[in-house]
């Protein structure tokens, strides 16, 4: 257990070294829910006009929910990115010979993502306070909206850490954010759930995303709602996304 | 002259062929737009029950944004496929043929153009299989299709300055947040007029993007309005013409170095 732990701590602090020496891999997935925010909590505030939209802390906290999560999702997935540069470059061979135990180095690689996306988060959130955004909920309905997106975050980076593994290049980059963009998207992003007309309020109510995103902006409001069914389905999106990054580094492993 | 155009069309031809062989250049840029028109045009519906949204159909307010962004990925295809010119010396073999520096760029944006009218014809078919009404009619259509490959040649154009400039794809392509910033500060979602936030809706007025978005919304859901098909226009050739002078300029920089 120590070996491994030491495993993923040499990892994680290696990644983050590397995050903070290149600004070009570390501004991208900071600007981008940044511009997000920006773009739909400033461009499309108008839309807690239309009839029937009942969001008590008003439409930049609405946004602020979606983004945040967006934000976790594709911080784990930029770190996906990250992995498969290390097998393009060879360092994540050297690093299956010399790991003792190798489920430390998917742990380091969460690690290193965790506190890839805090820091975006912590921007993200400061800006939104800026923009006068209202928080309805108390401390413990914040604590849960985080732990939610944090699981989330790491759910993005397992689901990207299996590709990574199995493709071992990063011009599977799109096969990593694709999916995830458009799951999310497939969910309520701009007005609830019951303002959604068509085929995507069918999928969107299906959509498994769609319980992560209504329970954090529950969070928010100060008027938690589907908290259960939201952390089963994140827990359970974590054991299968853990499974599938374990099979893929055995797969990595074997192609030696 | 007819050396001139000669050079151009080998350029060019050069820029296509060299496009069409990475379809994980193309398809990408092609479907994401569809797929992200598909989804937001239903995700957004709810806006058409705005008091005062000029239409009933968001797919058909919507449908530039999908023009705009294959534009922009445009502009990324060109830059990239010029910093990598430049990457692998092909550039500096070329600079010792005598081939003149305005065939170089307008051959370039070749496969810029080529690509935006891929994508413009197909976004458009798409559009009218789902039921979009183009107000203008075919003239309109057509328009709408001269005016999607202009703003792609622009951002093709703007794409080979940022090559030119930086020397590298990784330097083009960090410049892709800052281009994106732009589409999404502009009028794509709700009209100007509906947009409450103050600060943006300045910020989209002085974006140029808008009026581009503008126009091509003006012959879908409107009809023809002069006004704003002569500010995209306006704003796309001034965006392709100060982008070619930017770019002409830099490669004299660009060849002196070498």
């Amino acid at each position: 257990m120590r070996s491994r732990l030491a495993v993923a701590l040499a990892l994680a602090y290696r990644q983050t070294t590397v995050l903070f020496k290149n600004p070009s891999l570390f501004l991208p997935p900071m600007l981008f829910p940044l511009m997000n925010f920006v773009a739909f909590a400033g461009g499309l505030s108008r839309l807690r006009h239309v009839p029937g939209f009942e969001f008590r802390s008003g439409y930049t906290a609405f946004q602020f929910v979606f983004v945040l999560l967006q934000s976790a999702a594709f911080g784990g997935v930029f770190a996906g990115f990250g992995i498969a540069r290390d097998f393009e470059r060879g360092f994540a061979r050297r690093l299956l010979v010399a790991a003792p135990h190798r489920g430390g180095i998917i742990l380091g690689y969460g690690m290193a993502a965790m506190v890839r996306w805090l820091m975006i988060a912590v921007v993200l959130t400061t800006v939104a306070l800026i923009a006068h955004m209202q928080v309805g909920g108390n401390g413990v309905d914040l604590v849960g909206l985080f732990t939610l997106a944090i699981i989330f975050n790491q759910v993005g980076l397992l689901w990207a850490a299996g590709v990574a593994t199995r493709f071992r290049s990063v011009q599977a980059g799109p096969l990593m954010q694709t999916p995830v963009f458009m799951a999310l998207f497939l969910a309520p992003v701009y007005v609830p759930l019951s303002l959604l007309t068509g085929w995507i309020a069918f999928v969107a109510t299906y959509n498994p995303l769609t319980f992560l995103i209504e329970a954090g902006r529950g969070f928010i409001d100060g008027n938690p709602t589907k908290v259960a069914a939201a952390f089963t389905i994140a827990g359970l999106m974590l054991a299968i996304f853990a499974l599938w990054a374990r099979l893929g580094l055995r797969a990595a492993e074997r192609a030696g | 002259m007819t050396e001139l155009v000669r050079q151009v069309a080998l350029i060019a031809r050069r820029s296509l062929v060299r496009t069409a062989r990475q379809p994980g250049a193309w398809i990408p840029p092609l479907l994401f737009p569809l797929m992200l028109m598909a989804v937001n045009s239903n995700g957004l519906r709810a806006a058409t029950h705005l008091p005062g949204f000029p239409t009933k159909s968001f797919l058909g307010f919507f449908l530039p944004f999908s023009f705009m962004q294959g534009a922009l990925f445009a502009s990324g295809i060109a830059g990239v496929d010029l910093a990598r010119d430049i990457d692998t010396g092909f550039l500096n073999r070329l600079a010792l043929t005598p081939v003149r520096g305005s065939a170089l760029l307008i051959g370039q944006v070749g496969g810029a153009i080529g690509l935006g009218t891929l994508q413009a014809l197909s976004y458009l078919a798409v559009a009218l299989a789902a039921g979009v009404h183009i107000e203008a009619g075919a003239a309109g259509a057509l328009l709408i299709l001269v005016l999607a490959v202009t703003v792609a040649a622009a951002f093709g154009a703007l794409g080979l300055w940022l090559a030119l400039r930086t020397g590298s794809s990784e330097g083009v392509q960090s410049q892709f947040p800052l281009l994106f910033f732009l589409l999404i500060i502009s009028s794509m979602n709700l009209p100007r007029n509906l947009i409450e936030v103050r600060w943006f809706r300045d910020l989209a007025t002085a974006n140029p993007v808008s009026y581009m978005i503008e126009a091509m919304r003006s012959l879908v859901i409107e009809g023809w309005n002069a006004q704003a098909l002569m500010l995209g226009f306006s704003f796309a050739f001034g965006l392709l013409v100060i982008a070619m002078a930017l770019s002409s300029r830099q490669l004299k920089f660009r060849m002196t170095r070498t």
